[in-house]
């Protein structure tokens, strides 16, 4: 299949995480839509490492990965410490810096 | 046979991404992730990249989805707000649930119409074609050992860098997660000192005077 096919379908990935980033509540479900634009983000980028023939948007994929692992460890203990305070767990109610 | 695989791969990944925003049950938006992973990982295996799909399946599939289990265990994953427990006064009134979502439905739409134009629009000609020459062998592009050249070589500042942020990311979520409250118990630790030396001696106590029993 040509590279374009591919970029459609992490255009379709990268969309449909960024709309669930803006309707879901629950945390959890965010962090989880978060990683779909990731994901998106990388196919888009290993295809245009195929397209070039070299490996650097490869190797750009593999830093995306590692900035995702960071981002669900801080998100997820983030998440237990709400938990442990009794705090509701919905994006909604906990808005203190909301300003 | 590489476009049945590319259509079954990509319905696959789309219809996972699909059940991570639409189900309600958070433990089931973990089970879509993780078959989204394994599509995606196949659609990397095509564009040749080995390596890549090799990490997506052990570290994303495996390590990073298992601690998501764990914590929707803990947490109980409901996907119905935890907050209905509240007293009225302190519960906030949700702006308007149906409103948010057709809003942010269509802001998607919007940007998925966006993304097809900057992706597929450009004047780029080779998104047409199927990418550079490829030819098998053992230090090709894509295979570990050509990645692991390119890492220890050309990005080792990326990779160092890489390194260290998850360093921090990992005390950080120590730092986040651990009991609070409980220090009191935890500083009083038995030294072997406290065991030869008269009570109250070589404090702060002491020192100022006090507490000479």
């Amino acid at each position: 299949m040509s590279i374009a096919w591919y970029l459609a379908v992490s255009a379709i990935v990268f969309t449909l995480g960024a709309v669930g980033v803006m309707t879901r509540r629950n945390p959890l479900v965010v962090l989880l839509c978060l990683e779909l634009m990731l994901n998106g983000a990388n196919l888009a980028l290993v295809a245009f490492s195929r397209m070039w023939g070299n490996g650097d948007g490869q190797i750009l994929a593999l830093v995306v990965m590692t900035v995702a692992a960071c981002e669900v460890c801080i998100g997820l203990g983030m998440l237990v410490a709400i938990y442990r305070r009794n705090l509701p767990i919905d994006v909604d109610e906990l808005r203190e810096l909301q300003g | 046979m590489s476009a049945i695989l590319f259509f079954i791969a990509a319905i696959g990944a789309i219809a996972g991404a699909i059940g991570v925003v639409m189900v309600r049950d958070a433990f089931f938006s973990v089970l879509a992730l993780v078959g989204h992973l394994i599509s995606l990982a196949v659609l990397f295996l095509l564009l040749r990249a080995e390596f890549v799909a090799a990490v997506q399946v052990v570290v994303y599939a495996g390590a990073v989805m298992v601690l998501y289990v764990f914590v929707v265990a803990y947490v109980g994953g409901e996907s119905d707000s935890l907050g209905a427990r509240l007293p009225v006064p302190f519960r906030v009134r949700s702006p308007g649930g149906a409103n948010l979502r057709l809003g942010g439905a269509l802001l998607g739409g919007a940007l998925l119409v966006e993304l097809f134009i900057a992706l597929l629009g450009t004047g780029l000609e080779a998104i047409n074609g199927y990418g550079a020459p490829y030819a098998p062998g053992p230090r090709t592009y894509g295979t570990p050992a050509y990645i692991g050249q390119l890492l220890l070589t050309r990005f080792l500042l990326a990779f160092e860098v890489a390194s260290f942020l998850l360093l921090i990311a990992a005390v950080g979520a120590v730092v986040l997660a651990r009991r609070r409250g409980g220090l009191e118990e935890e500083e009083r630790r038995l030294h072997p000192i406290d065991l030869v030396r008269p009570q109250g001696t070589g404090t702060m106590a002491e020192g100022v005077g006090g507490r000479r029993s």
